[in-house]
């Protein structure tokens, strides 16, 4: 199935079956927007709130969003966060071979 | 450990043995309770409680107790004593908690310990409130009953054949248990309000923008938001008023000012107008939940609210629209799960699949769904019809509220169209689970804030939920109008 390799998802036949299913139902039912005529609709990505663009933001996004600035920061984490991966070789993370010789 | 639940019954709870926010600062400054003795106390309820009920999945006595002894010190030194102080707290495991494992209700987060807290949990205990562990709920809140955790269902504390809601079924059962004081949890499409609402306790979704959703592990990004579960609205202040406001490390918490809610929620409702959308209770709705939300209408009015009716036209599509938008967010959000820097790895022959097998493996069936159905909704081909008309037609709910917030000052609707349902029952038809999310998702699409009041109970002895939306950074009012109709018995009409 194309849309479980997009994923990455590894499927039962059982799952295949019943997804197959249940996704046409919710897209079958989806298509009631159809019915809505949304020429010149803007898309909606995100709420922005409101004066977020005047207050003191210098680098605020595109959208609006204000956005902190950019200043490096210690972090010292580091250790608990590879200390909870499923194989951590500090200060990397190990994963199968991906090239092939 | 008697001696001490008697004691703690006496220090200031009410006829259910539960406390507030109020009761245990009035029962800590008089000293007739420690905070160690209030946290041993809930600690042994919960191991009473919780092999039934499952609302629990982490406890953080340790955590819990230094906090407690850090509050008790404080005290006998005669210290201003911060907002929360002692207060017991339950935790949604969706968000981070630094050392303390957070599952997400997922096999692929099994054992986490996140090396951070979400600024919400870290604003809580800055206010002096007494973490005491992680609530269950649906996987990676996917969900409304708490039947997709990895870790059994949560039952409901007022019927426990039936499913406490969810996603934050957890958060909202070890309230309504008087488990914990208050508890956080997460809103995507109506994951604090529904599960209030089965519960019968209130339960807050405030603006997007209002709470840091930094340290909250995301599901669908531009609808996540971070609200509290408590026994009182006044206390549903207190907790928002602490967890609210700006912080540099989620570019989307606003800097709109936070208003002390406590101070303001007594405010006179009187000559406020109540929005009623017809297309609220039409078709599908339980005649018996129906009958609680007249009612609980009719108390609003008595109370000198002025009745608006309104249309809000595009509210049949929200549905349609939030599950291709929300499914289409967690497909790119949980992508991140891949067995590489955290939670569960399947090895693999390669990288691919390793990443296959790790998945196939870590999600259950409704996240696998919901992952599968944004797939689609995003891939070359499909975009413009599903995501980004949704997105267009995101667009009209939202000028709904803003049109219908010209005429009135909040919209009053049910909070779902059933009470609790029994374990079980609805889980062989997912669309027909997202269908009864028809109220609360249009909220969360247009970003408005949300309250859910316990309104009635069915003649089953169910609770209702009656639900109030303000306007965008329009807590106080939504606030003030939840407590007048608490206030005026509205649990009991």
């Amino acid at each position: 199935m194309h849309v479980a390799e997009l994923a990455h998802l590894e499927l039962t036949e059982d799952e295949i079956e019943a997804f197959g299913r249940h996704l046409d139902s919710i897209l079958t039912y989806s298509s009631k927007l159809n019915e809505l005529d949304t020429e010149g609709i803007e898309p909606m990505a995100q709420v922005v709130p409101p004066g977020t663009e005047e207050q003191n933001f210098a680098d605020a996004s595109p959208s609006g969003t204000p956005l902190r600035e950019d200043v490096p920061e210690p972090c010292e984490i580091i250790g608990d966060v590879l200390a909870g991966a499923p194989d951590p070789d500090p200060p990397y993370f190990l994963v199968p071979k991906v090239i092939e010789r | 450990m008697l001696g001490t639940h008697h004691r703690a019954s006496k220090g200031g709870s009410d006829k259910d043995g539960g406390w507030t926010v109020a009761s245990v600062r009035e029962a800590l400054t008089a000293r007739r309770i420690s905070a160690r003795e209030l946290t041993t106390d809930f600690y042994s309820r919960i191991e009473k409680r919780n092999p039934e009920l499952n609302a629990f999945l982490a406890l953080c006595p340790e955590r819990a107790y230094a906090q407690a002894d850090r509050i008790d010190a404080s005290i006998a030194d005669g210290e201003f004593l911060p907002e929360l102080a002692g207060v017991p707290v339950a935790i949604k495991d969706v968000l981070s908690t630094r050392g303390v494992v957070t599952t997400c209700g997922s096999r692929i987060l099994e054992g986490y310990r996140p090396p951070y807290d979400a600024t919400a949990v870290e604003r809580l205990e800055s206010a002096g409130a007494v973490i005491l562990g992680k609530t269950n709920c649906d996987e990676f809140a996917m969900g409304s009953s708490n039947e997709n955790s990895a870790y059994g269902p949560v039952r409901n504390p007022l019927a426990p054949d039936h499913v406490p809601g969810g996603s934050s079924g957890g958060s909202a059962a070890a309230v309504a248990a008087n488990l914990a004081v208050a508890a956080l949890g997460t809103d995507t499409g109506g994951s604090i309000r529904q599960p209030g609402a089965f519960c019968g306790v209130p339960g807050m979704m405030p603006t997007y923008g209002r709470v840091s959703r930094y340290g909250l592990i995301a599901f669908a990004s531009s609808l996540d938001r971070i609200g509290p579960l408590t026994r009182t609205v006044e206390d549903c202040a207190t907790v928002l008023s602490v967890i609210s406001g700006r912080d540099p490390k989620d570019s989307t918490s606003a800097a709109v000012p936070v208003t002390d809610y406590r101070a303001t929620v007594r405010t006179s409702v009187r000559g406020l107008r109540i929005g009623i959308p017809s297309d609220y209770l039409g078709a599908g709705i339980d005649p018996a939940v129906r009958e609680k939300v007249e009612a609980g209408i009719a108390l609003l009015e008595h109370l000198g609210c002025k009745r608006v009716e309104l249309r809000m036209p595009h509210t049949d599509y929200a549905v349609a629209v939030y599950y291709i938008l929300a499914t289409a967010e967690a497909s790119s959000n949980l992508a991140r799960y891949d067995g590489v820097r955290y939670g569960l790895r399947v090895p693999g022959a390669t990288l691919m699949e390793m990443y296959r097998k790790t998945r196939a493996s870590g999600f259950g069936a409704e996240v696998k769904r919901r992952i599968m159905l944004g797939t689609y909704a995003l891939s070359a081909g499909y975009y413009d019809a599903y995501y980004l008309k949704a997105q267009r037609v995101r667009s009209l709910i939202a000028r709904d509220f803003a049109e219908a917030f010209e005429q009135a000052d909040v919209i009053v609707t049910p909070t779902s169209p059933v009470a609790a349902f029994r374990l079980g029952e609805r889980t062989a038809d997912p669309l027909a689970m997202y269908l009864a999310d028809i109220y609360t998702v249009t909220g969360s699409l247009a970003g408005v804030p949300g309250i859910s009041v316990p309104s009635g109970k069915t003649p089953d002895g169910l609770p209702v939920g009656l639900q109030i939306f303000g306007p965008a950074f329009g807590e106080s009012l939504v606030l003030q109008v939840a407590h007048a109709f608490e206030q005026a018995g509205g649990a009991t009409i």
